[in-house]
C-alpha cells in the first residue's frame, strides 16, 4: 500500500480540513453520555441484558444515515483484532476502556468518521463527534441533534432532578464532556502554561497533556475539557469552555509573536534543527518526533516555513503512533523496530509535500 | 547551550539588550534567571480566575470546598433493583443501574456536591419526549420563585399576574391530563 492510500485510510477526512482558529486548536470534541431505562449500567449488567443493548443499536441504527452521517456501520469489539482495536484508539474513535470491556460493547461509526457511538462501555451509549478547528457551539447543536434522533427509539435514563444518569457520578447531569485540543508550543516554552492551568482547574475545567502521560504534554498538545457535568445547562458549560480558550489562544498568539520579536533567529534555529531532524533521521522515538513536529509545526504557523500544509502535525501525530506504525508495516514490530519505520514514515511524509 | 550564571543547566532563556546601541546578549537558566531577577516570580498573580474570566458573566463562585458532615456507611443499603450495596458504591464509584440514584438518595448530594462545585439538581437538556410535561413544571417553579419574591416586596399587583400565568399553566396541563385519561 502506498503512503497516500495508507494516509487516507488512516486519517479521519474531518481531520484534513482547516476549522476555525486552526493555527492553534486542533479539534473540537463534543461527548454525550446516555442510558436505556430499565437496563442495568454495563458494570454491573449480564451479558444477556447488554446484548439486548447492543441489538436493538444494531436493529434501528446500523446502515443507516443521519443529516451528514451517512451509513452508520456497527462495528464489534469481539469481532476484531487487537492491532485493528489499538489503531481505533489512536485516532480516538473508541476509548481504552471500551477495548477492555469484554461484554457485548462495539461501536457505531459514520463513513466520515466525525461520529463515534460507543455502545457498552462504561454508560450504554457514548455519543462522540469530532469537528476540525474551535467549534463548539456548532458541535452542541450537531449532538443535540444526533441525541433526539436516537432518542426517537429509546428510552433513556433521566430523572427530573438528576438529569441523564450516568453510571460514573462525575458525569450526571448533561453526561456532556467537551473538549478542545490546542497546539500551545509558545505557552510551554515560555513556562506561562504550568501557570494558567491551576487557575482553569478552579473554573471546573481540567487540562491534560494528551498523549503522553499525567500532566505532561508530548508535543505540546493539551485537551481543555468540562469537568462539571451538574447544575450548569450543556449551553453554559459550552460558553465557559469557549471563553477560557479563546483567552488561551488570546496569550499563545501573544506568545507567539514575543518570541519570534525577542529571538527570531534561535526560535528559527529551533524550528530548522527539528526540520532536519525529522527530514534526516533513520531512528526517532515517539518523544522525539513529537517534539520536533511541535517545532515544525510552530515554523509553519510564524511563517519561516511556506511550502508544508498545517494539517502534518495531526496527520503525523496519528500515523506514528505504535499501531498505525505496524498496521502500515503489516507486521507486529518491537519498539526498536518502531523507531526505524517511525523515521521512515516521517520522511515519506514530508517527501509528499515537495510536489 | 549551558546557561551563562551557572555553567550546568541549559540555557532556556534568551535575553536580548540595547543599550545605547550597544547589543549584549544573556542566556540563562530558568532558575538563574529568577535568581538574577531577569524574569518575575510573582507574574503568577497575573492568571487570576478573573483574568481567565474576563469574558464570562453569570460566573458564581462555588468552588470553595465544601466541609461536609462524614458518610456514615450504612453497609446495609442495597439498591432494590440491580442489589449494589452502597458500600460498594462508595468502594467503586460506580452506579449500578439508573435506581440507584433513588436507593441511595439521601446520600449522595454531598458526593454531587463536592463532584459538581456544589451542584445537585440538572437545568440542562431535557428528553424531547418527556419535555412538555417536565418544561411546565420549570415554568411554574421559576413563576412561583418570582411571585415570592414580589409578594416580599409587596409588589402585589405584580405578583397576581404572575399568579395568573401559574394557573393559567396548571389548567392547561390539567386538560391535557383529563384528554389522555378519557381517550
Amino acid at each position: 500500500m502506498s503512503l497516500q492510500t495508507f494516509i487516507n485510510k488512516a486519517i479521519s477526512p474531518w481531520m484534513q480540513e482547516e476549522g476555525p482558529d486552526h493555527d492553534i486548536v486542533l479539534s473540537t470534541r463534543i461527548r454525550l453520555a446516555r442510558n436505556f431505562t430499565n437496563v442495568p449500567f454495563p458494570v454491573r449488567a449480564e451479558a444477556e441484558k447488554l446484548k439486548q443493548v447492543s441489538n436493538w443499536i444494531k436493529e434501528h441504527f446500523d446502515k443507516q444515515s443521519f443529516s451528514s452521517y451517512q451509513e452508520l456501520d456497527y462495528i464489534s469489539m469481539e469481532g476484531l483484532q487487537s492491532l485493528q482495536k489499538k489503531a481505533l484508539v489512536e485516532k480516538h474513535l473508541i476509548s481504552p476502556y471500551l477495548v477492555e470491556r469484554e461484554k457485548e460493547s462495539g461501536v457505531l461509526l459514520s463513513k466520515n468518521e466525525q461520529l463515534s457511538i460507543m455502545i457498552n462501555e462504561e454508560d450504554h451509549i457514548r455519543l462522540q463527534l469530532y469537528f476540525p478547528g474551535l467549534q463548539l457551539e456548532a458541535g452542541l447543536e450537531e449532538a443535540f441533534k444526533l441525541d433526539d434522533w436516537l432518542e426517537d427509539k429509546i428510552d433513556y435514563a433521566f430523572d427530573e432532578q438528576r438529569g441523564y444518569l450516568t453510571s460514573c457520578p462525575t458525569n450526571v447531569g448533561t453526561g456532556l464532556r467537551a473538549s478542545v485540543m490546542m497546539h500551545l508550543p509558545a505557552l510551554t516554552l515560555t513556562r506561562k502554561i504550568g501557570k494558567m492551568i491551576p487557575a482553569i482547574n478552579q473554573l471546573g475545567l481540567v487540562v491534560r497533556g494528551i498523549y503522553g502521560e499525567g500532566s505532561e504534554a508530548v508535543g505540546n498538545i493539551y485537551q481543555i475539557s468540562n469537568q462539571v457535568t451538574l447544575g450548569r445547562s450543556e449551553s453554559d458549560i459550552i460558553e465557559d469552555l469557549h471563553s477560557v480558550v479563546e483567552k488561551l489562544i488570546e496569550r499563545e498568539r501573544y506568545a507567539r509573536k514575543v518570541l519570534v520579536e525577542q529571538s527570531e533567529l534561535r526560535l528559527e534555529d529551533r524550528v530548522f534543527r527539528s526540520y532536519g531532524v525529522l527530514k534526516y533521521s533513520r531512528i526517532i522515538e515517539s518523544k522525539e518526533a513529537a517534539k520536533c513536529l511541535s517545532d515544525l509545526r510552530l515554523g509553519i504557523d510564524v511563517g519561516y516555513i511556506k511550502h508544508l500544509s498545517t494539517s502534518i502535525l495531526n496527520e503525523l501525530m496519528v500515523l506514528t503512533q505504535p499501531a498505525f506504525l505496524q498496521q502500515y508495516a503489516q507486521q507486529a514490530l518491537t519498539a526498536q523496530q518502531r523507531d526505524i519505520k517511525r523515521a521512515t514514515i516521517i520522511r515519506e511524509r514530508l517527501g509528499l509535500e515537495k510536489s | 547551550m549551558e546557561c551563562q550564571k551557572c555553567q550546568k543547566r541549559q540555557a532556556t532563556l534568551h535575553l536580548t539588550n540595547y543599550i545605547n546601541g550597544q547589543k549584549t546578549e544573556i542566556h540563562v537558566c530558568q532558575q538563574c534567571a529568577l535568581e538574577n531577577g531577569y524574569i518575575d516570580s510573582e507574574d503568577e498573580s497575573s492568571y487570576s480566575i478573573q483574568d481567565l474570566l474576563s469574558g464570562l458573566f453569570n460566573f458564581n463562585s462555588s468552588f470553595a470546598p465544601q466541609a461536609e458532615p462524614s458518610q456514615v456507611l450504612e453497609k446495609e443499603d442495597k439498591c432494590s433493583s440491580c442489589n449494589l450495596s452502597y458500600h460498594e458504591f462508595v468502594k467503586t464509584g460506580k452506579f449500578g443501574c439508573s435506581h440507584c440514584y433513588e436507593s441511595f438518595g439521601k446520600h449522595l448530594n454531598p458526593i454531587f456536591k463536592r463532584v459538581h462545585s456544589g451542584n445537585m439538581a440538572h437545568t440542562g437538556k431535557i428528553p424531547k419526549r418527556q419535555h412538555d410535561r417536565l418544561q411546565q413544571k420549570r415554568y411554574i417553579n421559576d413563576y412561583r420563585e418570582q411571585m415570592k419574591q414580589l409578594i416580599d416586596a409587596e409588589k402585589f399587583e405584580e405578583a397576581a399576574v404572575v399568579r395568573d400565568k401559574i394557573k393559567e399553566i396548571e389548567q392547561k396541563h390539567a386538560s391535557s391530563i383529563r384528554k389522555e385519561e378519557g381517550e
